[in-house]
């Protein structure tokens, strides 16, 4: 059962996925039998969640997520408020650990590597694993071009040619052409939909090989939204990219996998996952359908 | 006149500006009480501090219209008297020009050591202490902020000061190329510096007080954003935390400023006051306003208690200026990292 209004977007979702090589994305068990062989063209796992938990304090938010994502596609994760999908990816690159009387259990791999491996040097796994969160967040006391190149100097990295970073960086989340002529002009002076897509070149500037988005474009206009979501489509030929939505059109236009998260009350768990035009198509689960339609959620 | 257009008299005043309405809304009986209330208490602070500035005035009027700018130029404080125990104000000197530069000095040294040692003591308590003890360590921090200064003096007097005798003695030997480090006359007792590292355990508190609270108050996602990049807790302090709270820091240095040139028991229990422009700050010998008036009210005569009065409104301008130098300052670097 599929909303008129869902048709569109599925459709290019659909063609999407014949013009993406196909790949796959294991799960959790339940749906380990829809799992496919990644295709020849993938270029391997990027990131695996192996049986996250996670709490705050007592209370149990999230239950056993295991997912695997491939280098070069991008994943949604849907779900209603409340289920635990930020905080999944939070555990993803270590900011999790912030909130006080968060803990968490289970093993997260990049490259193979658990990144919460007691001796990890905790900076290096968010330089690998970027971040970008909802409400944009540049720095307001540095300028553009700073703010872009800030994490160079908060890693404490050397690149060679600054200006060539910079400009790239822009290019790639899609601002240059705004702002090249006042890149001394200070962050905050941007519209929400520019200081977003700064902060997504701010978060390139380091090279991560995974990107991680937290409801990137909750806080902006159509506008804004169409131009980060170009600017994804653009990025994910290159990384992993995770994004978090609300939004099932912004998922069903950008992604390649969808995971749908769902609380009934206790903790989160990770209901279905799969290429997402059959997430958004033909669910497995009757709960994934019901939330996709618009009945509940 | 009938034949006139209906719509013409309208059609000609949509032309010319109409004149600006005045907005007024009539108030309620217990808006206009809470008011009235309100504006008493909010004026009230004002009223008192008009108040002592006019008594003050009123009172070393006489003394400055005899002494003039030597009031504040001069170093001379001689009161002389005639057989019957008048105070001959002709020949009497008042002059203070060494108690302001020497208040300024002392209060100068203490916020240039307090200021760096409490931004780290608000760091830490922000960044890095465990829970337990940042509890602790703030309760004990305002407490400090509230403690009497007499017992700062005290402890000064007999603890920290021949420390800070020492430490004066180090100062001389490696830095004493540096004009106001060297030494003319050999006493390292009782000297500004010694006076300046009191009153520095005294605005401490206030600083790390202010301090703390501006760095607590850094935006959140700030903070993640910097360490979503891969930054050291460091690095992310330098970057955002100082830009933030750096107006809020200077805030609280000119509030212990501000205590500083006004603490009067403290330093008189440390300082030598000395009717002298010195400044070689390691020399035994020198100034405070606060401090003189303390020395000299309970012997006084009528006209020196009013060359004290004069005195007084001095210290009073003083620091007015600087705070309002403080504000300032204060709105000049507010805007940036905001």
């Amino acid at each position: 059962m599929i909303n008129p209004e869902d048709q569109d977007p599925l459709d290019k979702g659909s063609e999407k996925m014949e013009t993406t090589t196909p790949s796959s994305l294991s799960s959790v068990a339940a749906n380990a039998a829809a799992k496919k062989k990644p295709g020849s063209g993938a270029l391997g796992v990027g990131l695996e969640a192996r049986g996250i938990h996670a709490w705050f304090g007592d209370k149990l938010v999230l239950q056993n997520i295991s997912l695997d994502f491939w280098s070069g596609t991008v994943t949604a994760l849907i779900g209603p408020s409340g289920c635990g999908k930020s905080t999944f990816i939070r555990t993803l690159n270590r900011m999790h650990e912030f909130i006080p009387g968060a803990a968490m259990a289970g093993e997260v791999l990049l490259n193979g590597k658990d990144i919460y491996e007691s001796g990890t040097d905790v900076t290096k796994i968010r330089l690998k694993v970027g971040m970008v969160f909802q409400k944009p967040n540049p720095f307001p006391s540095m300028t553009i071009a700073d703010n872009v190149l800030a994490g160079l100097k908060l890693a404490q990295l050397k690149v060679a040619n600054k200006d060539d970073l910079l400009e790239e960086c822009l290019v790639r989340a899609g601002l240059w052409s705004e702002v090249k002529d006042r890149l001394s002009a200070y962050g905050g002076s941007l519209s929400g939909g520019q200081q977003q897509r700064l902060c997504i070149a701010r978060s390139l500037a380091v090279r991560p090989e995974v990107l991680l988005m937290d409801e990137p474009c909750s806080a902006l206009d159509p506008g804004s939204t169409l131009k980060i979501e170009e600017t994804i489509s653009e990025l994910s030929s290159s990384m992993t990219i995770i994004i978090v939505t609300h939004n099932m059109q912004q998922a069903a236009r950008v992604s390649d996998y969808t995971g749908f998260f769902l609380s009934d009350g206790g903790p989160g768990e990770l209901v279905e996952v799969g290429p997402t035009s059959e997430i958004f198509s033909r669910p497995k689960d009757i709960r994934t359908e019901n939330y996709v339609t618009g009945r509940f959620g | 006149m009938s034949t006139t257009a209906p719509g013409a008299k309208s059609a000609t005043s949509t032309i010319s500006t109409p004149a600006k309405r005045e907005i007024t809304t009539k108030p309620r009986l217990s808006d206009k009480v809470f008011r009235g209330v309100a504006t008493t208490g909010g004026l009230s602070s004002l009223v008192i501090l008009g108040l002592i500035f006019v008594f003050l005035a009123f009172q070393g009027f006489q003394v400055l219209r005899s002494e003039g700018l030597g009031f504040i130029t001069g170093s001379n404080w001689e009161v002389v008297q005639d057989n019957v125990g008048n105070t001959n104000l002709e020949a009497s000197q008042f002059g203070i020009a060494a108690m302001l530069i020497g208040t300024v000095i002392c209060a100068t040294i203490a916020v240039i050591i307090a200021v760096p040692i409490s931004v780290l003591c608000a760091l830490y308590l922000t960044f890095y202490a465990p829970n337990f003890i940042k509890r602790l360590m703030v309760a004990l921090i305002d407490l400090m902020a509230a403690f009497p200064s007499i017992l700062f003096g005290m402890w000064g007097y007999f603890v920290l000061m021949p420390h800070a005798e020492y430490w004066a003695q180090l100062l001389h030997k490696y830095f004493g190329w540096l004009p106001f480090f060297k030494m003319d006359v050999d006493i390292f007792e009782r000297s500004p510096f010694v006076a300046g590292v009191v009153l520095s355990t005294m605005i401490i508190p206030i600083i790390t007080s202010v301090s703390r609270e501006i760095f607590s108050q850094t935006p959140l996602d700030r903070i993640q954003a910097a360490y979503a990049l891969g930054s050291t807790r460091w690095a992310m302090i330098k970057a955002v935390v100082i830009p933030y709270g750096r107006s809020g820091v200077v805030g609280g240095a000119m509030l212990g400023l501000g205590r500083a040139m006004g603490e009067t028991v403290a330093v008189y229990t440390v300082l030598n006051l000395v009717y002298q422009i010195n400044w070689q700050v390691l020399i035994g010998a020198g100034g405070n306003v606060a401090s003189m008036i303390l020395l000299k009210f309970g012997e006084a005569g009528p006209t020196e208690t009013k060359a004290l009065m004069a005195a007084g409104l001095a210290l009073f301008i003083l620091t007015l200026i600087v705070n309002s130098a403080a504000n300032v300052i204060v709105t000049k670097t507010g805007g940036k990292g905001r």
